[in-house]
């Protein structure tokens, strides 16, 4: 494959990797993102039409049709798409990207098959890895996007000895690797192979928790990249090596701010299986005769309506509830009567990197309300009311005081400091980590119980009559 | 190793550090942005689909080509269009305020 390809083609790839950098460093920056999604979307058309005038390229007929149908299904599913609905969507593409690599890789293993010639053993090194983390990140995306869509269940899937299992087919997939480097065109053998990888990346995910999904989004991410400059290895080519890691990078960044919001290693996430040890402990602990303090929405609207400070904190509940529009009314409403009204956001609250903002700001939520994690602590002690909408184990004070807690040392929104908690939550269960939540059962909190829509909007007619 | 091999390790490791420079502090706010713009990017397997694609036959190795290239394209269309509309909601809200 290293075929002299005409240096005006080499020239656009050039361009086209300085725009997808310039592009990624103005998607860094409020005012300049939409313009470097722009600029990254400029870069792919050129590689595209440069690639498209590669002598090889001789198939254009059905190249073009490819590529309408790709536009046609790609710009449908784009404005389709609810925004609640994001995290699924991000999850399907990146699964689409790893499978392109796994199929270039397969692709040129077939077409080297077919010429009689030689594999070499960098060739073949390469093909190995794109078809390893191309299906992983297929299968492993889609598995993501099958929990959050609801299709098979959002908790844990364990089952005994997984960890052996999975140990197993690892050892299988490199006995397979390893047969394939040294008698490289044994066909049998590479399709075990790749269902090997298809398999493992099921594996990988299917034990991980709804929770967790910030990580494993990000994770597979980083790994779409990485299965597209492994591509890039297979046919040769830096501009697939460039983006690829570019890409790469990017997510391993994302990924560890995500870890870093849950105290937790990258390890313990993938292996951890979370929730299904913690239950037993949990159940334990809640043992005791707590009791909670509820309210009807008069008395929540009383409450928040009265206040002079108010911190709204979405969770995972206000986006299944699809509650955003009906949180920022009641905001609205609230200001109207004179209440500071601010959103406090935690790191890992929804199912992706930054959920909350992009539904927040898709109810058209004022930017300036919106306050990290370490800007608004400090101001928990000032407010009067703390309205928690759908999260649980972001505001869980035993993260912070009870060792023993399996989420203790993660960083939480500290509501429990605010003069008055009001929660609204569906019902007494455990979030996702499976822990209670001594919140709850406090003096100064007050349980909402309900869906989370139909309760603020109680909440927004509530207050609309004060 | 051959000599094209390296040349691809040091743009390949290069290109790591500079993804890492570039997109060190980058506000929570936009990260599902960032994930998905970059998601869309990463649809850069699309060249090297067409480059499997290209030769004028129907054997396997061209259809699996050809498979890439339209999951490859859904990848960068959808990637892209999607994180505009999302930054579209973001600047409406911010020429409000």
């Amino acid at each position: 494959m290293s075929e002299f390809l005409p240096t005006g083609i080499q020239v656009t790839y050039l361009v086209a990797s300085s725009l997808f950098i310039l592009g990624l460093k103005k998607l860094g920056s409020p005012a300049t993102a939409r313009q470097g999604n722009l600029w990254a979307a400029i870069g792919m058309l050129l590689a595209i039409v440069a690639t498209l005038l590669d002598r090889q390229v001789l198939n254009y007929e059905l190249i073009a049709l490819g590529l309408l149908i790709g536009t046609g299904i790609g710009a449908i599913a784009a404005y389709k798409v609810a925004m609640t609905d994001m995290p699924q969507m991000v999850g399907l593409l990146n699964g689409l990207g790893g499978a392109a690599s796994a199929l270039v890789a397969i692709a040129e293993f077939w077409h080297l098959l077919g010429s009689h010639s030689t594999i070499s053993l960098d060739a073949n090194i390469s093909i190995i890895l794109s078809v390893f983390i191309g299906g992983v990140t297929f299968t492993g995306s889609f598995v993501a996007f099958a929990k959050l869509q609801g299709l098979i269940s959002g908790s844990p899937v364990t089952f005994p000895l997984q960890q052996p299992v999975n140990a197993l087919l690892l050892i299988g997939f490199l006995v397979c690797s390893g047969y394939l480097l040294v008698v490289p065109d044994n066909l049998p053998v590479f399709l075990g192979m790749t269902a090997l990888s298809l398999l493992l990346g099921i594996l990988f995910v299917i034990p991980i928790g709804g929770g967790d999904m910030p990580v494993v989004i990000s994770l597979l991410n980083s790994l779409s990249g990485v299965a597209a400059a492994t591509a890039g290895f297979v046919v040769m080519n830096n501009m697939l090596i460039i983006a690829g890691a570019l890409v790469g990078a990017s997510g391993l960044i994302l990924t560890e701010i995500m870890c870093k919001a849950m105290n937790r290693s990258l390890a313990s996430v993938l292996f951890g299986a979370f929730g299904g040890s913690a239950a037993g402990v949990a159940a334990g602990a809640a043992g005791g005769d707590k009791s909670v303090h509820s309210i009807d929405a008069e008395e929540g609207a009383m409450m928040l309506g009265y206040a002079r400070s108010v911190v709204i904190v979405p969770g995972y509940g206000m986006a299944v509830a699809q509650a955003q529009h009906a949180v920022r009314e009641l905001g609205d409403q609230l200001e109207k009567l004179g209440v500071e009204v601010k959103y406090a956001i935690h790191p890992v609250a929804g199912r992706m990197p930054g959920h909350m903002n992009v539904l927040l700001a898709e109810a058209n939520v004022p930017y300036p309300q919106l306050h990290d994690m370490e800007d608004i602590n400090p101001q928990f002690e000032q407010t009067d009311v703390a309205l928690v909408i759908g999260a649980n184990d972001v505001v869980n004070p035993a993260a912070r005081s009870d060792s023993s807690s399996p989420i203790y040392g993660m960083p939480i929104l500290e509501v429990d400091k605010a003069k008055h908690a009001i929660v609204i939550k569906r019902g007494m269960s455990a979030g996702f980590a499976g822990v209670d939540n001594d919140l709850f059962y406090k003096e100064k909190t007050m349980m909402l119980f309900g869906s989370a829509k139909d309760i603020v909007a109680k909440l927004v007619a509530e207050v609309k009559q004060l | 190793m051959n000599e094209a091999l390296i040349a691809a390790f040091f743009v390949f490791v290069l290109a790591s550090f500079t993804g890492f420079e570039v997109i060190n502090k980058v506000p929570p706010t936009l990260h599902t942005p960032l994930m998905s713009g970059s998601n869309a990017v990463s649809g850069i397997a699309v060249i090297g689909a067409l480059i499997v694609a290209g030769p004028r036959d129907t054997n396997l190795s061209v259809i699996l080509g050809l498979i890439a290239v339209i999951l490859a394209t859904v990848n960068v269309v959808g990637g892209f269009l999607v994180t505009d509309r999302m930054l579209q909601m973001f600047k409406k809200k911010e020429v409000k305020v």
